[in-house]
């Protein structure tokens, strides 16, 4: 037993971690969120070199919420919750360039290459309808038609993964909260003294902390063994955690956390839109409900 | 001890209620931080004024209905039952007019608040500066004396001005004696924003909309007929809107009571399944929330009508108030489950109501302000004051 990440796994989410952390991808996200997707998509290319598209056919669950958590922390824009976790799965292939799949709409159909549906656990594809505009402005959702089914692996173990993955991308939405939130109150002054040094404010904070750390070792031990269970109690948590740290994120913030233009507001859009993407957090507690009681 | 309205009291209710349901537009207007949003809005507060619906406490003579407190309250609640359209006069009539009336001069009465009651000129409260948040009385905007041209002459700039893009004028606080400590030399100000020297720059707040704005001031100069209350006063005259912001004119119980049933039909009519089952609890508890508000506010009301005054109280009616309304529509949210993220009037409802535990003093001010002077704690120790 050793519930910790190996070496080549830390190193992976280093490599990730240096290469978004150079990548302007606030910018990214803003462009996307205004129908620009140039940059959005030279970072899905550069994903997609170090391996990213592929982690769910060629890697460990693991691998997948490494690169989940980083995609998170850092905002990055576009279907990859359904190009690189469900769609892998169900079709038991990596998707070629962008794919996307109704969950009930289709995050971001315009520009991907293939859009699916799933309908009575067939797979069909599936062409792009009326469009809807999400409180995280950068995902652009449609209604899906149906088209013809195609051949399709496990869509449950699909599913899964993509809850899974969603949480992942949670978690790390809300350490970047956090750590924003340090930072800032740190700095910000208030009667003399750094906001920080309030005792309401370290609460605040703290409880954030303790959220996110009983998160994470519910994504990593759902990770080693995914079931309905294990992925919706670590999407539960996540949710759970990350909209804790965007509610405290706001507020310690002040007004200036409830601007548009401070990057701030791409999480807190972001974190409440994944809370109920890939089913809510009823949803989910009344799946791993129906496991633990009553068969 | 009774919770009775009198005869004259539901003669006013009915009456209020009437008007509304005749005249409360169908449709939704667009939001009123949209240049035509804010315009229809506009006409709206017209609409209302002429019926005398618009400011119902003020005196007759300025388009009022010298309404009691009990009355406003009463056509609060019919006015959110009946979903009228938000009060884009909101922060002159809620906030600036008590002040005029305790502390503005009869000339400056007559020349500002007729047109404050029709809507034609939208006032913008201007307090916060980028330093000066919740340590407001260390604001740096200055106020310097122009003897010549009998007036002052003010530098500086303040922000997160609610309304401040499109409104006609604003009014703040400026350090018009800077060897003053703290809170003594600031003098109160009103300002047209398309003053000489006055830049306002909108800003988008987390739904896209410019709710708000910063306003520069280069060399604008006022004259001493636009000063509220005396020059150095203006601490406690500003004073007494932030009690009023926090106590009950902001924020009526009839906003909530409101929202409350809005929620109950939501449940209604959202199908059986989790979502609905998980949110059965918050709907309740929003409703039982603002159940305890409208009655917790006929108890300050009382207390006000035997000559009391709302003092410390105020932060724990703002506290709860802000509470309940994000509590209020995370339910909601939880309901649409699938549909939460999409743009809706809840979505709308939502993102605003996460302001409301930031702005009229952060809830953690409030919180220390209700231990420090409600539970006689010891305060905590500042930091260094200038
Ligand atoms: C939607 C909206 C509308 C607004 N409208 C207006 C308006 O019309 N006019 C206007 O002048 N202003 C307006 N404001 C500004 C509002 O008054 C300020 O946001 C508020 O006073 C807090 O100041 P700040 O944003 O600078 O936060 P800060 O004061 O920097 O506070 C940041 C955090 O530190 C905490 N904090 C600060 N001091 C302490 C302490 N002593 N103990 C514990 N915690 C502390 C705060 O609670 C907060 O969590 C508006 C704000 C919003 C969000």
């Amino acid at each position: 037993m050793r519930f910790e990440l190996t070496t080549d796994q830390r190193d992976f989410a280093a490599s990730l971690e240096s290469l978004l952390a150079a990548a302007d991808t606030v910018a990214a996200a803003r462009a996307w969120a205004d129908g620009d997707h140039d940059a959005g998509l030279k970072l899905w290319q550069r994903l997609a070199e170090q391996g990213v598209t592929m982690l769910a056919t060629e890697a460990t669950p693991v691998e997948v919420c490494i690169a989940f958590e980083a995609l998170g922390r850092h905002a990055v824009p576009g279907p990859w919750v359904e190009s690189a976790a469900y769609l892998p799965v169900a079709l038991g292939r990596e998707v070629e360039g962008i794919g996307t799949v109704a969950a009930p709409r289709a995050l971001d159909a315009d520009i991907a290459d293939e859009v699916y549906v799933a309908v009575d656990s067939a797979l069909h594809t599936a062409t792009a309808g009326a469009a809807y505009v999400s409180v995280d402005r950068s995902r652009h959702l449609f209604d899906v038609t149906p088209g013809g089914t195609v051949e399709h692996g496990d869509l449950a173990a699909a599913y899964d993964l993509a809850v899974l993955a969603t949480a992942a991308q949670l978690l790390g939405a809300g350490e970047r909260v956090l750590a924003d939130a340090v930072t800032y109150v740190k700095q910000r002054k208030q009667f003399g003294r750094e906001i920080g040094s309030y005792q309401a404010i370290k609460h605040h904070l703290a409880d954030v902390r303790i959220a996110l750390d009983f998160a994470r070792p519910l994504v990593f031990g759902a990770a080693l063994d995914p079931t309905p269970r294990s992925v919706s109690a670590a999407k539960v948590a996540c949710a759970d955690a990350a909209y804790l740290a965007s509610r405290t994120g706001l507020q310690v913030h002040g007004a200036i956390g409830y601007t548009q233009e401070f990057d701030l507001s791409v999480w807190i859009t972001r974190i409440r839109a994944l809370v109920t993407a890939w089913g809510t957090p009823a949803e989910h507690r009344a799946r791993i409900l129906s496991t633990l009681v009553g068969a | 001890m009774d919770l009775e309205l009198s005869n004259s009291e539901l003669a006013f209710q009915a009456e209020a209620r009437a008007w509304l349901a005749e005249n409360v537009p169908a449709e939704p207007l667009p939001s009123l931080d949209t240049p035509e949003g804010f315009e229809l809005h506009r006409q709206w507060e017209a609409k209302l004024s002429a019926a005398r619906w618009s400011v119902v406490s003020w005196p007759e003579e300025y388009h009022g209905r010298a309404a009691s407190l009990v009355e406003w309250i009463i056509f609060e609640e019919e006015y959110y039952r009946a979903g009228a359209p938000l009060r884009v006069g909101q922060n002159g009539i809620f906030l600036l007019s008590p002040i005029l009336f305790e502390h503005g001069t009869q000339e400056q009465q007559d020349r500002f608040l007729p047109s404050m009651a029709t809507g034609d000129k939208v006032w913008a409260q201007c307090w916060s500066e980028p330093e000066a948040g919740s340590d407001l009385a260390s604001l740096k905007s200055t106020a310097r004396r122009d003897d010549d041209r009998g007036g002052w002459v003010l530098n500086g700039q303040k922000i997160w001005c609610s309304r401040a893009a499109l409104a006609h004028w604003g009014f703040g606080l400026f350090r018009s004696d800077p060897e003053a400590l703290k809170h003594a030399g600031l003098t109160y100000f009103l300002f047209p924003l398309d003053a000489d020297g006055v830049t306002v720059r909108p800003i988008a707040q987390l739904d896209g909309e410019a709710g708000f704005a910063e306003v520069f001031f280069d060399d604008v100069f006022v004259p001493d007929a636009d000063v509220l209350g005396a020059p150095g006063d203006g601490w406690r005259v500003a004073m007494s809107t932030a009690g009023n912001e926090r106590g009950l004119s902001l924020r009526s119980p009839g906003r909530f009571t409101a929202a409350a049933d809005r929620l109950l039909a939501l449940y209604d009519e959202t199908p059986e399944g989790p979502n609905r089952t998980a949110a059965t609890d918050g709907v309740v508890d929003a409703w039982i929330k603002a159940e305890a508000y409208r009655l917790y506010t006929w108890g300050t009301v009382s207390r006000l009508k035997d000559g009391g005054d709302i003092g410390a109280a105020g932060s724990v009616n703002k506290v709860w108030w802000s509470e309940l309304d994000v509590a209020l529509h995370e339910t909601a949210l939880d309901l649409l489950g699938p549909d939460a993220e999409l743009e809706s009037t809840w979505l709308d409802g939502y993102t605003f109501s996460l302001s409301g535990p930031i702005y009229a003093g952060t809830n953690e001010i409030q919180r220390n302000i209700i231990a420090e002077r409600i539970l006689g704690l010891p305060r905590e120790p500042k930091g260094l004051q200038r």
